[in-house]
């Protein structure tokens, strides 16, 4: 049966040339080609040998079942499986058919045809299932590949992912030490802003002193020349007793009196600037406390003024108040208010002194402060603190910007910018409200309202 | 002889009737006041020759003592009446302007008031 050996050296044919052998299993390569090269010998064998002779035909059959063996027991061939239906079947119809020909002649002749018939369904079960088999490996072959293309992609797909959450990592470390630098920007501005807002408060403290000064020495030479006087006075009345005039001593008397009467209030009024003084300088309490506004506006308007001339010795401007003394006390943070009041009135009298340089003759330079009450229809009412200036007013493009911290049009040295900005805040941390009322070429109404 | 004394300060009043109490007594000196430099103008205005000498403060709120020394030069020519300054501000600038602007004397606060009555008498004779 030449059929079954060519079988069997194709199948060997085909294990060895397979992918899961060649370049993988040296030994079992070289095992497979040993029994190719055996099969072959045995095909020639069979060719040149007599035709009744029967062994090459058991010799076939011992090399197929030989193969499918292998294919069933080692592991290596699992993927040839497929093998042992495909040529199990022939094998086995072609050992019946030889082996009752060997046995019952009688027999084999009677079923002869059905052995042939069989024989010929095995042989094309052979092709059929090789082929099938062949068809369903390339679906799988197809299904693999396909699986690998999606493995790979998402592979990809996994390796970007990787590289964008590393990348996101990295971002996200950058914003988090930007957060972290602006963080101690802010903390190193804020201190620096409570530095310059020292530093502001130092500086109009400055400009103060002169003021105080000035003001001081006023009370203090009519405290001097009124206790002199009285001394003078005693001695006159010692005399006028020892004339014996009483009724000139009695006179006299009334003179010290009201003389003492004098040295008491300028002390007091002495007094009343250092005090201010102190409270201007000593950082704010932040406490509220019952404070007369017409007695704080009057005390900072003279300051400032006298702050000016003391820096500007041919300066000067007529100073208006117009208290409202139905007022009373009202409960604000007096350092804080006086504060905004000084800076109003240093840049009110800053106004009047830039418009005289212009303008010499005709120009009455004047700087106003004033109080109301106010009685609104709803609501508690408050109190409004007016500080006027006839100077050359604030042009539209400098008025949208002066509360701005730092925002000043005066030469280097001369301000801050630092004003108005502190003023608003301190007002509305009052509750009330800092506004601004201008006329170009005429002059500046900043009112202050504080709720009561 | 009249002396007009122009100060913002109102205590300055008590201040020098009591200084002079004595010179007012015996009828050496006549003082009288003015509480700023409008109401000084005013007074010489309604009073011609009203005073011999003033006696005014350089730093008044409105118009300020040098201003009133410059107009009172200018329209009481003849004889123009003295005009002593009196400044808390002891300053170079102000004395220069007051002299330039023809002040007959130039004094600091606080008031030396024995040097001040030495020099009225001595301008009184
Ligand atoms: N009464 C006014 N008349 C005209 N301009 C004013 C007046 N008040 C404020 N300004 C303008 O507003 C700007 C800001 O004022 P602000 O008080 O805030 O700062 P400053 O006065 O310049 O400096 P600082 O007060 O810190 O010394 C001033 O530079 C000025 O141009
Ligand atoms: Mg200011």
């Amino acid at each position: 049966m030449i059929f079954e050996i060519v079988l069997a050296i194709v199948l060997i044919n085909y294990l060895r040339r397979s992918p899961q052998i060649t370049g993988v299993s040296a030994e079992w390569s070289k095992r497979l080609f040993i029994g190719m090269m055996a099969c072959i010998a045995l095909l020639l064998f069979d060719v040149i040998a007599d035709k009744q002779v029967k062994i090459s035909n058991w010799l076939s059959y011992l090399a197929l079942l030989a193969i499918l063996y292998l294919i069933y027991s080692k592991k290596e061939f699992q993927f040839a499986k497929f093998l042992i239906y495909a040529v199990l079947p022939l094998v086995v119809i072609g050992i019946i058919k030889d082996l009752s020909a060997l046995i019952s002649p009688s027999f084999y002749k009677e079923w002869g045809d059905t052995f042939d018939v069989a024989e010929f369904f095995a042989f094309v079960w052979v092709f059929a299932a090789w082929l099938i088999t062949k068809k369903q490996r390339k679906a799988l072959e197809k299904e693999k590949m396909m699986a690998l293309a999606r493995e790979k992609e998402f592979k990809i797909t996994e390796s970007l992912k990787a590289e964008l959450e590393v990348q996101v990592k990295e971002r996200t470390a950058d914003l988090t030490k930007q957060k972290e630098e602006l963080q101690q920007t802010i903390i190193e501005l804020k201190s620096t802003q409570a530095q310059l807002v020292q530093s502001e408060k130092m500086a109009s403290l400055g400009e103060l002193t002169a003021g105080i000064a000035h003001e001081i020495q006023n009370p203090l030479n009519f405290v001097n020349n009124f206790s002199e006087v009285n001394n003078e006075l005693i001695e006159e009345m010692k005399e006028a007793l020892d004339k014996g005039d009483i009724e000139e001593a009695k006179a006299i008397t009334a003179d010290i009196i009201e003389n003492g009467k004098k040295i008491n209030f300028h002390g007091k009024r002495a007094d009343g600037i250092v005090k201010g003084m102190l409270q201007h300088s000593r950082s704010s309490s932040g406490v509220k406390e019952p404070t007369d506004i017409n007695v704080l506006a009057d005390e900072y308007l003279r300051l400032s003024y006298h702050g000016l001339r003391a820096k500007d010795k041919t300066f000067n401007a007529s100073m208006k108040t117009d208290f409202d003394e139905s007022i009373g006390k009202i409960n604000i943070v007096p350092q804080d208010i006086g504060r905004v009041i000084l800076n109003l009135l240093t840049n009110a009298f800053y106004a009047v002194k830039e418009k005289r340089k212009l303008i010499k003759e005709g120009y009455e330079p004047t700087v106003s402060i004033g109080t109301k009450k106010i009685y609104p229809l709803f609501g508690s009412g408050g109190v409004e603190i007016k500080v006027m200036d006839n100077g050359n007013g604030i042009p539209p493009h400098v008025l949208e910007k002066i509360f701005q911290p730092f925002f000043t049009t005066k030469p280097t040295g001369e301000g801050t910018g630092l004003g108005l900005s502190l003023s608003y805040d301190i007002v509305k941390a009052h509750g009330g409200e800092l506004k601004v009322e201008t006329k170009e070429g005429e002059g500046t109404t900043f009112t202050i309202y504080l709720p009561v | 002889m009249k002396i007009l004394v122009v100060d913002d300060e109102e205590d300055v009043q008590a201040l020098f009737l009591q200084k002079f109490r004595k010179e007012i007594k015996g009828y050496e000196m006549e003082f009288v006041f003015a509480f700023s430099g409008e109401e000084a103008l005013q007074y010489l205005q309604t009073n011609e020759h009203g005073a011999v000498l003033i006696l005014s403060d350089i730093n008044m709120p409105g118009m300020s003592g040098l201003e009133l020394l410059r107009l009172i030069k200018e329209r009481y020519e003849k004889p123009p009446p003295r005009v002593m300054m009196i400044t808390a501000y002891g300053d170079d600038e102000n004395y220069n302007q007051a002299m330039k602007l023809g002040a007959d004397d130039f004094l600091t606060k606080p008031v030396d008031f024995v040097a001040l009555k030495e020099k009225l008498k001595a301008k009184l004779v």
